[in-house]
This record gives C-alpha cells, structure tokens and sequence, in this order.
C-alpha cells in the first residue's frame, strides 16, 4: 500500500462525503421544489434564482436557532441521537461502486472506497445501527410522543429490514456473490438484475420506503398523532442533523437500488460507440447519478402521492405480505436455478 | 331515522377485491395524477412583481370627491354616517363664508370628517346613501400602520386633490345600473 494509494482513497472519501451531503442538502430544495409541482405550486424561488440558495437559508436558520436541550433529559443520549443517525448515513456511502476505474498515467483507480467481499452485510449492518440513532433520540428525549415515535420506528425498521433481507437473499442466490462491486459489474450493458428479480426488486423498494421512514410508511414522525415522532424536542441543528441524515438515508438507499437492481453505472449499448476508456467511466458515473436522482425523485413523487399507512396496515403489509412474497420469491429463485436438477429427477 | 334527502347513501364495507388488495394499480394510477399535475400551468401570481388586477366593483378606501371647478362636493348632511353599519362616520358641519364658493359647493360643509378604518367593513353603504355623490369606495388600498390612531383617516387623506393629475377616477364604480339610476332627473339624488 503506498502512499499514492492512501492519498487517494482519502480524496475519494473526501468526495463522496462532500457529493453525500450536497445531494442531501439540495434534496431538502428539490423536495420542497416537487412537492410544489405536484400540488400546482412553484415552491420556494425567493433565495437566489429559483430559490437555489434556500438550502444555504435554511441551514443558516438551522444553525441560529435556539438550543434547547430539555433539562428531565438524558443529555448525553440526547446529544449521541442526532450524532449517530447522521454518522450511520453516511457509513454507508463507503462499500458504492461509483463507477469503473479511473486510468491516470497507467495507474488504474477504481471508484469504490472499499470493496468489502461482504458488501450487502456491511450495508445492512451501517442501516441497522441507524435505528439506534433514533431510538436514542426518542427515548433521551423523555418525552411520551417522542418514545412511542421511537418505538414505532424501531418496530417499523425492525419489521422490514427482515422483508428486505430476504429480497436480497434471492439476488445473492443468483449473483453468487455478497460483493457490492461484483454486483454491478455483473450487470454490464443492460443485464440489470430487475429484470431477473422484479419481485425481489419491488420488495427491496418498498422495504426501503419504510426503512428511510419515508411516506406512505413515514409514522414515526406521524404529525397528527405523535406531534413530530422522536424529534419532538429537538430544536437547531440537532433537528437538522435528523433531518439530513432522512435526506441522506433517501440517497443511499436511492444508490443502492440503483447498484442492486437498475445496473449501477452500467450503460446499456454505449460501450459500442464510444471506446475511451476513462472517458466511459465517467459516463457511466453521470448514469449513475441520473439514476439515483430519478431514485430520489421517486422517493417525493411517492411521498406527495401517497397517504399515510395506518400502523396496523403497515404491521399486515410488513408480516403478512412481504416477508411471505420473498419466500416465495427465494423458492422460486432456487426452483429456477435448480431447473435442470428438478427436471432430470423427474425425467429418470 | 328519515332521511333528509334523498342524497344519503347507506355505507357498505365491502371486502376489497385481489386487484385493489395489490395496492400497485391504485398507486400507479395515483401517481400518473400527480405527475400530471407536475407539469401543469401554476396559478401562483408573484405577488411584489405581479399584481392581481382588482375586480372593477373593488371596495377599498374612500374619497371625497370634489367637483369640476374643485369645490368639495360633501354637504355634511350625516346620511352617511347614518348609514354606516360599523360607525365609521363621524363629522362636524360648518357654513360657508363668504369668499368661499370655489372651496366648498353649497352653504354648508363639513369642518372634520373623519373615517376609522378599523371600524370600517367597507360594505359601501356610505356611498350608497350619499345625495352628493361626494363619497366614493375606490381600488385602493388602506395602507398598515402601527398604531391605531392612524387609522383614523382624516380629510387631509380622505379629500381628492384640486389638481386634474390628483382627482382619483370613480368611474369603475359607476356600475351599469348606477347610470341607469342618474338618468332619472324626478329623484332628489340626481339633481344638481
């Protein structure tokens, strides 16, 4: 391991946090933009040209706000909620492939920080520690409305992750491998694993609305019932570290769709045009990114769509209907791979 | 219990077919009615920029019209503030002396005449009632102030000025039918 090395792949964390937090900071812009559009209005325009700047307003506002730390709390845990939700979603940014490698002077640079052999694990287990976040948060608040938002999500998280660990089974049985890297790679040109795992594919989607706590699945911070959900005494920037890291759960989980599913930064039929090699790196980077920001604008188009799932729907839907359909989803993956076996016992 | 009318209909929970139990069509469908409204024409007006043009019949601030040759048109008669609703109107009467003709048009006139515009529903009842046509609501509006004695206007504001550039144009409010109503010279209201 050299020192170029180590150098580089600071830069490249570098980077990923700066782009993680950027496209956190304007898909609060971007949500506020859409959710206008989709209700005939125009959304904020008044910082800046179409309101660019209210992002910058916004975390200006967050960060001249009040403090306020409600003294029955557990200041400790209070302070640690906000910390740990934020710094669990942006772990996660980690294991992405960005892209193919870069060839500088006949160096090759690949464009994923780490390429853990246990890629899908590590996601997994970075998504799980981000429930304590909230739970933390909920329950150092001291605070009815912000423990049972805490339960809630807790629950709610709890309950899908297993649908969605499932979902991911069947596509580790037809990959072979728990590499995130080796996952996009596999799909080049337009072999995406949507189309070999559509079921898996809806799971895994909706499994992610209610783990991001996104609406239609978004009642830990249900308004009518709970106030503000766990974040209820949270006031500045400790709201706002809860409210960045929802952003940048909803990018990471809008990449990891797009990299499990949708081919990551493989391009269908452009390798056939164009043959520099960094140069269709980079293109397949910028597909990347379109995908994830059409993710992300599913993600609002949904949550502006859609209302609020009771909880005991949510709950049916968890048990009832997912986990159920990814077994099934699981047999049928293993039916198939197994076809000729099972064909050949029959046949003798 | 009897209906009321025939509009009500008995409630009936059904169970929900496969189709509706899938959840997906419902949703699909719900979200191409968004999208549709994505790119539709938005209705916002921006509002420092843009104005919303007033309605023609607006009732915002008074005036007190003053003749062609500048003269004040009110009499002091009171009918407006009998008139009003809210008692907005309150004013002194004073005669005219002599020398004064172009300033007021008949013997009396009124010395104060002040408008709350707190108190003020602006129902337009004022200039309904107004023999001298020397009331008028306008399109304009009454500015905020910070205190509540500002709000009482006074005939410093409420007057129109002499000056042909400062006269404020009433004619929108001369709707169809109030020029019907001038036409007809046998009412006390339409003469002079």
């Amino acid at each position: 391991m050299t020192l170029g090395y180590i150098i580089y792949k600071l830069i490249l964390v570098v980077v990923v946090f700066a782009i993680t937090m950027v496209i956190a900071m304007y898909s609060t812009y971007a949500e506020r933009k859409v959710a206008g559009f989709l209700q005939d209005r125009l959304g904020p325009n008044r910082a800046g040209p179409f309101g660019i700047l209210q992002p910058v307003a916004d975390a200006v506002k967050l960060f001249m706000k009040e403090e306020t730390i409600p003294s029955v709390s557990n200041k400790t845990l209070f302070i640690i909620g906000p910390a740990l939700s934020l710094l669990t979603a942006c772990m996660t940014g980690v294991v992405i492939p960005w892209g193919k490698s870069i060839t500088i002077f006949g160096e090759s640079y690949p464009l994923q920080i780490a390429d853990v052999n246990i890629g899908i694990l590590y996601i997994f287990g970075v998504v799980s520690i981000g429930i304590y976040g909230i739970m933390i948060g909920g329950w150092a608040s001291n605070n009815k409305y912000s423990l049972l938002g805490a339960v809630r999500a807790s629950s709610q998280m709890i309950s899908y992750e297993v649908a969605m660990g499932l979902s991911i089974i069947a596509l580790i049985m037809t990959t072979g491998t728990l590499s995130v890297g080796e996952i996009a790679a596999q799909q080049n040109s337009w072999h995406w694993n949507v189309l070999i795992q559509p079921l898996g594919c809806l799971i895994f989607i909706v499994c992610a609305f209610a783990e991001t706590n996104r609406a239609p699945f978004d009642l830990p911070e249900c308004e009518q019932e709970l106030v503000g959900g766990y974040h209820t005494e949270y006031s500045s920037m400790k709201m706002g570290f809860y409210l960045f890291a929802e952003y940048i759960n909803m990018f990471i989980s809008a990449t990891v769709i797009s990299t499990f599913y949708f081919g990551g930064y493989n391009m269908p039929f452009v390798a056939d045009y164009v043959h520099n090699e960094n140069l269709l790196t980079l293109l397949g980077v910028a597909f990347l990114f379109a995908k994830i920001f059409f993710g992300i604008f599913f993600f609002m188009w949904v949550r502006w769509t859609l209302p609020r799932f009771r909880y005991d729907q949510l709950m049916n839907l968890g048990w009832k209907v997912l986990i159920p359909l990814s077994i099934l989803n699981i047999v049928l993956t293993g039916a198939w791979m197994m076809r000729h076996e099972i064909l050949n016992v029959f046949i003798k | 219990m009897l209906p009321l009318t025939n509009r009500s209909k008995v409630v009936v929970k059904k169970e929900m077919s496969l189709y509706e139990k899938i959840y997906l069509p419902a949703v699909i469908s719900g979200m191409i009615i968004t999208m549709s409204h994505f790119f539709r024409k938005k209705p916002t007006i921006q509002y420092p920029e843009q104005k919303r043009e007033f309605s023609g019949i607006y009732r915002g601030q008074h005036v007190l019209k003053r003749d062609e040759n500048g003269a004040e048109r009110c009499t002091s008669c009171g009918l407006c503030a009998v008139a009003c609703p809210a008692e907005a109107i309150t004013m002194t009467s004073a005669e005219r002396k002599k020398g004064e003709e172009k300033l007021y048009r008949e013997e009396k006139y009124a010395a104060t005449y002040e408008i709350n515009m707190l108190r003020c529903i602006f129902c337009g009842d004022c200039e309904e009632a107004c023999p001298k046509e020397a009331i008028f609501l306008t399109d304009r509006m009454v500015i905020p102030e910070y205190n509540r004695k500002s709000f009482i206007y006074r005939k410093d504001i409420l007057v129109e000025g002499i000056e042909n550039d400062k006269r404020i144009d009433v004619t929108r409010r001369q709707t169809p039918a109030v020029i019907e109503f001038k036409k007809h010279k046998e009412f006390d209201h339409n003469r002079l």
